[in-house]
């Protein structure tokens, strides 16, 4: 019974919770009265367009993505230095882009879309497009002498740890 | 030294290693030769380039004691706002085919983009 009060008031509880956090760094300040509109917004944005929603993922660990977090934001660190060193000194004639296909294994879009991001913010990957079905996902890469190495790295790299993150 | 000197060269080292980046960013927009590589240096360096910045930001904020976090928000909109572009663009230079063909999906028959109809071909001939 509670469960599903729970459930009917908050059908996206991390949205309602990254809504309320918003809503309060908005504010430059915290005080109790934004905090409760905080979450009174929360409450309601989700409730009133849940319809348009996708099914919630079922699991969701919070501490896988926590460490998953942390090791994407020191890719991105590195993925910048690195692109950044290829503008300065590869010149055009010796560049060597490339596409990637990946075979996703994930099949939760939340799950994608995470991957698919993370690809694009981390080193001289862009993520480009999915196919069809949402089988398998088109990466860019700016620089590579070793494709297959590519694909295999973001492979074990990141969709390994997304898949536990949604387990 | 005080910290409000500690911060305030903080706020240089930040301001310089942040306005870097973005310069790098754009040589990269401008020198790179097709659409797709192109898009690598905007999306990455201009990033952490606009990170940096808002980090020398909440820093002067702190050490002038009026605290303000509005800069991790717009950190947070920042990433979670960059690859969408991205992938918006590289959809675009796929379905003008303004790029080399990508490889066939493994598992799927086509990409999601290049599955438009007839017609839409069609229209972009004419023109």
């Amino acid at each position: 019974m509670m469960g599903r009060a729970f459930r009917w008031l908050m059908p996206h509880p991390l949205l309602t919770l990254i809504l309320a956090v918003v809503w309060t760094l908005l504010q430059n300040e915290v005080s109790a009265g934004m905090v409760v509109f905080g979450i009174l917004l929360g409450i309601i944005i989700p409730w009133g367009t849940s319809v348009w929603w996708p099914d919630t993922p079922h699991g969701f660990r919070m501490g896988k993505m926590l460490t998953y977090s942390l090791v994407v934001m020191w890719d991105i660190l590195v993925a910048n230095i690195e692109v950044a060193w290829i503008v300065l000194t590869v010149p055009n004639s010796k560049l060597k882009p490339a596409w990637i296909v990946i075979p996703l294994d994930l099949r939760e879009p939340e799950a994608i879309t995470l991957l698919a991001g993370t690809i694009t913010l981390t080193p001289g990957t862009v993520s480009a497009d999915l196919s069809d079905e949402g089988h398998s996902l088109l990466v860019h890469v700016l620089h590579t002498d070793d494709p297959d190495g590519v694909r295999d790295d973001i492979k074990t790299r990141y969709e390994r740890r997304l898949k536990e993150v949604f387990a | 030294m005080s910290a409000e000197l500690i911060g305030t060269y903080a706020i240089g080292l930040f301001l310089l290693i942040g306005s870097g980046f973005v310069v790098i960013g754009v040589i990269g927009l401008l020198r790179f030769a097709d659409p797709m590589t192109r898009l690598h240096a905007p999306t990455k360096v201009g990033t952490i380039g606009i990170g940096m910045l808002l980090l020398a930001s909440l820093i002067h904020s702190f050490t002038l004691g009026e605290t303000s976090i509005h800069e991790l928000l717009i950190m947070a909109f920042l990433f979670v706002t960059a690859p969408i572009s991205a992938n918006f663009i590289a959809k675009v230079t796929i379905h003008l085919r303004n790029c080399d063909t990508p490889p066939a999906p493994s598992q799927d028959d086509t990409w999601s983009t290049l599955d438009a109809h007839d017609a839409d071909q069609a229209g972009k001939a004419a023109r």
